[in-house]
């Protein structure tokens, strides 16, 4: 299981469980977390699992996937160099304790 | 006075949204959410893509069960609702206790849609697509080698086409129109996918309709026969509107439903697949079979319930399609009379009498945003503005 800390935008904090190879959004959205909503299931059409990277996790979490800079440009949110589709981040034992800022919309 | 209740009849990708909507627009009243299908919801676009690679019903999942707690939505699976009594503003729930009666002040209709059957010989030895008990039986199917034929050459046809080939089976594609998902893309994008399926090794068989479904594989018209173990039918689908027609709502191609997506009651609302509504661009009714139009459809209505919001419907239609490495993006919707222009390799206009329609791409995230963007504005687009996107 890895550890994922999901940090709202108004601070309040919560912490799940994930299966290993789990994507963000996954994560989120099975374990009942507001603020991440994923309306496409993960297929990089809809750009509402918007997310920033905790500074500290950033180069751990690496680079954006090949379309999802494009797919960003859709998000409601402002997007900065810490913005991620959380559906493309996948869990491992590398990223147990991952923390993520959620944006105050996505839509 | 008891506190305001609101029903929702179906538990698909829209029902449940309008749940999750009114809770997040502050609607403290009652929430019963009502479906026929077993299990928690689930979404089903992965059931003709993902889930029939690698099974996992847990990942289709939209929300787990503490959400219905948490939220106080209470959701009875595995219960039909029989009957609307408008003048009493009741229905009549049948599930594994019996039958009653369920009060209701606001009542939304999810109820989506379901395959249609058309009348060929033998149509009831093929497979549906629809439900994640489908997708089940067509996995365990899709375990030993054979010979499949799909017939109905539209999105999900095709999407479950591409995943058997690259599983080895032999694939064949029956269409009665002469091109595939006529209905709904440009004849460029046509042409192109029927290309791609054909290099993947796919038969088509287009201009023909299938007569009849034997053990052994499906008649066309022309009198060939296609050998088939297996056969999926993949024909369209038809919107469950038998409910409200029987309670005497207007039905047109789908529950009529007005700007705001209120039906010709206003104590019951319509969405998604099962909902007729104005194309917001042309006034036209549309009925769009889409997880985009389910859940703003859903978000309009919950913010209306919740918040007393009138705002007319106006959201932009987006839609995708993976087959196999490629991703066919549509924003916004065109009528399959509308004209269409390629602007690039992979990049189809389609334009009506009001403007610029939709905009078609393949694997091509970049324009499909800058296109959605662009059509939302609801500015007048030239074909060469699109020119410009493609070239920055
Ligand atoms: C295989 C497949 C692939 C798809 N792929 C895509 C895709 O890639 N992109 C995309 O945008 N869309 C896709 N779609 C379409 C998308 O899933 C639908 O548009 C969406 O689910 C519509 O949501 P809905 O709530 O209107 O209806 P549904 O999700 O169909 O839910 C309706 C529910 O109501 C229930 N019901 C009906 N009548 C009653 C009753 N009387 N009592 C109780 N319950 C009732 C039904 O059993 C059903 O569970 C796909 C659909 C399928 C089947």
């Amino acid at each position: 299981m890895v550890k994922v800390t999901y940090v709202a935008h108004d601070g309040t904090q919560t912490t799940v469980e994930a299966e290993d190879g789990d994507s963000v959004m996954h994560a989120a959205v099975s374990n009942d977390v507001d603020g991440i909503v994923g309306e496409c299931g993960g297929s990089m059409m809809c750009a509402t699992c918007h997310c920033y990277v905790d500074e500290a996790w950033q180069d751990r979490v690496g680079p954006r996937s090949d379309g999802e800079e494009d797919m960003l440009e859709g998000a409601a949110c402002e997007v900065n160099d810490r913005s991620r589709l959380s559906c493309q981040i996948k869990l491992g034992a590398d990223l147990d304790g991952l923390v993520v800022h959620l944006p105050e919309e996505q839509f | 006075m008891s506190r305001e209740s609101v029903v929702i009849i179906g538990a698909g990708q829209g029902g449940l949204q309008a749940a999750i909507s009114l809770r997040q627009n502050g609607f403290a009243g009652a929430i019963t959410l009502i479906g026929d299908e077993p299990g928690l919801p689930y979404q089903r676009p992965p059931l003709s893509k993902a889930y029939l690679h690698d099974g996992n019903a847990e990942a289709l999942r939209l929300r787990p069960d503490s959400f219905f707690t948490s939220k106080e939505v209470d959701y009875l699976p595995e219960t039909r609702v029989e009957q609307i009594d408008r003048a009493a503003q009741e229905i009549v729930i049948a599930g594994a206790s019996g039958k009653r009666r369920l009060g209701y002040d606001h009542l939304i209709l999810a109820t989506g849609t379901r395959n249609l059957r058309p009348p060929i010989a033998g149509v009831e030895r093929s497979c549906d697509l629809r439900t994640l008990r489908d997708a089940e039986i067509l996995r365990a199917r899709l375990s030993q080698p054979q010979r499949i034929a799909v017939i109905g050459g539209g999105f999900i046809g095709l999407e479950f086409a591409a995943v058997a080939r690259k599983l080895g089976h032999e694939v064949s594609v029956i269409e009665a129109a002469p091109r595939l998902m006529a209905r709904a893309v440009s004849s460029w994008m046509s042409d192109h996918f029927a290309a791609l399926h054909r290099d993947w090794g796919t038969a088509l068989h287009l201009g023909e309709a299938a007569v009849a479904v034997q053990g052994d594989g499906v008649t066309l018209a022309n009198g060939t026969t296609i050998p088939a173990e297996f056969v999926l039918l993949a024909a369209g689908v038809r919107p469950n509107t038998e409910l409200a027609e029987a309670a005497g709502l207007e039905i047109e191609n789908g529950v009529k439903v007005d700007a705001c997506l209120l039906s010709s009651d206003p104590a019951i609302s319509a969405l998604g697949d099962c909902a007729c509504f104005p194309d917001p661009r042309t006034g036209r009714p549309v009925r769009l079979e889409s997880v985009q139009a389910a859940t703003d459809h859903a978000r309009l209505i919950a913010a209306r319930i919740a918040k007393g919001e009138s705002a007319a419907y106006s959201a932009l239609p987006w839609f995708w399609s993976d087959q196999g490495d490629r991703k066919l993006q549509i924003a916004g919707y065109a009528d399959p009379d509308a004209t269409e222009e390629a602007v690039a390799e992979g990049i189809v206009a389609r334009f009506d009498a009001q403007g610029l329609a939709a905009v078609e791409t393949v694997n091509n995230a970049r324009v499909h945003m800058k296109a959605r963007r662009l059509l939302a504005s609801g500015a007048p687009v030239a074909l060469d503005d699109l020119g410009e996107i493609v070239a920055a």
